[in-house]
């Protein structure tokens, strides 16, 4: 038996289901009222078509490979260049969300911020083959992305913070050092 | 009026309350049961929160199918639930709800009429147990042969503590001769009583026999439809005439503050829900008790306390007399 007093155990019990009951539910009667989700909620993936590159990083690491990405090469004359540039331009873009883990690898690893998450998740359908989303549609998605949201004041600090913080604080002990090299056509002062 | 009208309309409000209190008493379970655990609990059935919940539930069993199972001892299979509901209908006959002549039947034996019938209930437990035919319910009856059958002493122990404090066996009687200080004196059988009258109706914490998540539903396990209803029925109906009877022995019935000849009814049917809330209460907030354990708690805890209670209830009578 326990060396505290008998009973002790079943009056805290008591009081704490007493305590919940006097105090407000905090369910959200969804679908009467909409629900409030908190930052950075995932609900579906955007697409901004202007910033990808076709590097294929998204579809690459995604790891149910719901990504599925055609594209082809154009060639951009630019004035004054030795040769035209290449490009990539996007033909197809599409995301099956039937198999989406919202995993958010895509979203992460792009390095040219055209994936997005939003919070909007009503995008249920009667047949499978709809939840396959299009270029269009994924941009469709753009204009719900909320702005993103500050930054944890008690988080760690982005890497380029926390590089440039340890450069302006000893300044003395990191004289540049330039190994030598031949003088080129484009050496400037610094 | 003719005695057989007034019996007649007696009877009426008895079988009147039996099916209407028991919805309410089951309504406040789902309510409170909800709060308590941070969420709402029925919101939709009916509009406003939910009032019609049981309703549906009732109407809902009534179109299910009847069925029985091949193997199953089919008379008594099907007389169960009979046996499980009518006894808690007998009782509420003889309860008082008000002073003077606000009873369905005032019998001067009252208390004990009421312990028989109850110990009647027992029965349909073992008769469902046995006639379904099912390891699972054979399994939930007999640890319900074993629970149910002890703690029948200390109910009627408990019981009889305050019977002979009153000096009666009339549940009228009793409540008259209730005084405020009983409670002090009365306490420990009080405490007793409840926990074995818990016991007795298979409410959580003491609801081995039907143990949900081990047996699947115990002794309920092959009832569908309108008999599994009547045994839920039964089940909501134990809770009213166990928080009825121990607010008629125990916390005086329809005495209150004031206005006692007019308002008696209203402060029994207060003590009724206050009582049936605790059940509910105590339900949420703590784990079933195993075997072992809940035989322990009556054989080692609440006989002796019971027996303890005579002995004060005995001496304290002597000593005013």
């Amino acid at each position: 038996m326990s060396d505290r007093g008998h009973g002790e155990g079943l009056a805290k019990g008591l009081a704490i289901t007493l305590k919940t009951m006097v105090r407000p539910a905090r369910t959200q009667q969804y679908p009467d009222v909409t629900p409030e989700l908190p930052p950075r909620s995932r609900g579906v993936i955007a697409l901004l078509e202007e910033n990808c590159t076709v590097c294929m990083l998204c579809a690459r690491e995604c790891p149910d490979w719901c990504i599925y990405i055609e594209s082809h090469k154009e060639e951009v004359v630019v004035p004054g260049a030795a040769r035209p540039r290449q490009r990539n331009v996007l033909d197809r873009f599409e995301i099956d969300f039937s198999l989406c883990m919202y995993c958010g690898i895509c979203v992460e690893v792009c390095p040219f911020d055209a994936l997005y998450w939003s919070p909007e998740f009503e995008y249920a359908e009667y047949d499978i083959k709809d939840l396959l989303h299009d270029k269009e549609r994924l941009r469709q998605w753009m204009p719900t992305v909320p702005p993103p949201p500050a930054h944890d004041r008690n988080g760690e600090p982005a890497k380029e913070e926390a590089a440039a913080a340890r450069r302006a604080a000893s300044p003395a002990a990191r004289r540049p050092v330039r190994p030598a090299r031949a003088a080129g056509p484009r050496e400037t002062a610094t | 009026m003719p005695p057989w009208v007034e019996l007649a309309i007696r009877i009426a409000g008895v079988l009147a309350a039996f099916l209407v209190l028991p919805l309410v008493v089951g309504q406040t379970e789902h309510k409170v049961m909800a709060h308590m655990q941070g969420r709402l609990g029925p919101m939709y059935a009916g509009g406003f929160h939910g009032w019609a919940q049981l309703l549906a539930d009732g109407v809902k069993f009534l179109q299910k199918e009847d069925i029985t199972p091949r193997a199953a001892d089919r008379p008594v299979f099907q007389l169960a639930p009979v046996v499980a509901l009518v006894p808690y209908l007998l009782v509420m006959l003889v309860i008082p709800l008000g002073p003077g002549d606000l009873v369905a039947q005032p019998l001067d034996v009252g208390l004990f009429f009421t312990l028989a019938v109850v110990g009647v209930g027992v029965l349909a437990v073992l008769m469902a147990a046995w006639a379904s035919a099912n390891k699972y319910s054979l399994l939930g009856g007999l640890r319900a042969a074993a629970q149910l059958l002890g703690y029948e002493l200390p109910f009627v122990l408990a019981a009889a503590s305050v019977a002979m404090a009153a000096g009666t066996l009339s549940l009228t009687g009793i409540v008259e001769a209730w005084q405020p200080w009983w409670l002090l004196w009365q306490a420990p059988a009080m405490v007793v009583f409840f926990v074995a009258g818990l016991a007795e109706i298979r409410r959580p914490p003491f609801d081995m026999p039907v143990a949900d998540s081990e047996l699947v539903a115990g002794y309920l396990t092959e009832y569908t439809g309108l008999r599994f209803a009547f045994f839920l029925l039964a089940e909501y109906v134990g809770i009213v005439v166990i928080s009825a009877l121990t607010t008629v022995l125990f916390l005086g019935g329809w005495r209150g503050p004031f206005a006692d000849p007019q308002l008696g009814w209203l402060w029994t049917l207060l003590k009724v829900f206050a009582v049936a809330f605790v059940v509910i209460w105590v339900r949420v907030s703590f784990p079933r008790l195993r075997e072992d354990q809940l035989q322990r708690l009556c054989w080692l805890g609440l006989v002796p306390v019971a027996l303890g209670q005579l002995l004060l209830t005995a001496t304290v009578k002597l000593i005013v007399s």
